[in-house]
């Protein structure tokens, strides 16, 4: 029972080993950076435009509707990584369709680097708004007790993210896996639909906690918790 | 009884009570979570976006909760580390 993309192994040599993780990761940047720059080569801005045009600019659009909700200003700065997180885990989770491929976000390893990505894009990006000084400030806010703590929650909230993401990936590919052993029929087909779902709600969880970081350091430590919606609205 | 028969006991008995007991907390709270959100719906239609977003957002967290313990059972059954070192063993003999 596979356990994680990791063990399938298409090339070794040595102790270099193409496993499917890299493989699939690979042909989802491809795919991503290839038809995007086939779509973007002639942009046009009259009431004629290709459908493919027309879908991502549904995407953009709403992907920088949804980071101003989370409270993010100028959401040009953000959206190159907030989307682009969004954009890979949800187009990993969508091609499970296509037979004989296994969602590299359903390896720990691939999920650990993306939670590690933010990890560091969040002081990145709390610095670059406010300054060395304010943003390392925020860590003792609302007392100086509250530091290890400050600290404690930036690691363990980053150790959520990967193991939320790897667990729902890893356990819709297993309980697939299984069933197709067993009730080899219709079931596994509704199961599938339901990896579908949970995928692309991961996908729009992860890139939405990623925001609502970003926008707590971008902002200072004011408790605001989960995500809310602006009050005034 | 060997320490191969214990350590196969103690990996599925605890196997098994880990998600059983891991699941109850989240479907509690998502259970409640989703009676809150409804009833917000009912009094005020006009924000169902946003409560809906919100409710999306909460019953992920809590069922990261239920991802953990399920993680954890499958690490006790597929990938376990006592097992595999006590076959090793068993297999070098």
């Amino acid at each position: 029972m596979r356990l994680s993309p990791d063990e399938m192994i298409f090339w070794q040599h040595g102790f270099l080993k193409l496993n499917g993780t890299i493989v699939f990761t690979w042909g989802l940047m491809l795919v991503l950076a290839i038809g995007s720059k086939l779509i973007t080569r002639k942009l046009s801005t009259e009431l004629k435009r290709s459908r493919w045009q027309n879908l991502l600019e549904i995407i953009v659009t709403g992907i920088e509707k949804q980071i101003e909700d989370v409270g993010l200003r100028h959401p040009e700065t953000y959206i190159g990584f907030l989307g682009t997180l969004f954009l890979f885990v949800a187009l990993a989770s969508l091609c499970t369709v296509i037979p004989g491929y296994e969602p590299p976000t359903g390896s720990l390893s691939t999920t650990a680097a993306l939670a590690l990505c933010v990890l560091a894009a969040v002081p990145f990006f709390g610095i670059e708004e406010q300054g060395l000084g304010g943003y390392l400030k925020s860590y003792v806010e609302p007392t100086v007790i509250m530091l290890p703590f400050n600290i404690i929650s930036e690691l363990s909230r980053t150790l959520a993210l990967a193991v939320r993401l790897f667990g729902n990936m890893m356990s819709g590919t297993m309980i697939l896996a299984i069933l197709l052993t067993i009730t080899p029929f219709v079931f596994p087909i509704a199961m599938s639909a339901l990896g579908l779902l949970t995928g692309m709600v991961q996908a729009y969880i992860f890139s939405i906690l990623a925001a609502v970081y970003i926008a707590a350091a971008t902002r200072g430590r004011k408790s605001r918790p989960e995500p809310m919606p602006d009050i005034r609205a | 009884m060997d320490s191969m028969t214990l350590i196969a006991i103690a990996s599925i008995v605890t196997a098994g009570l880990t998600i059983a007991l891991g699941s109850i907390g989240p479907a509690l709270g998502e259970g409640r979570a989703v009676a809150t959100a409804l009833s917000s719906l009912a009094q005020q239609p006009d924000a169902a976006t946003t409560i809906t977003r919100t409710l999306f957002v909460g019953l992920a967290m809590i069922e990261s909760i239920a991802i953990y313990c399920f993680v954890v059972s499958m690490i006790l059954i597929f990938a376990n580390p006592f097992w595999n070192h006590v076959i090793a063993g068993a297999v070098g003999k």
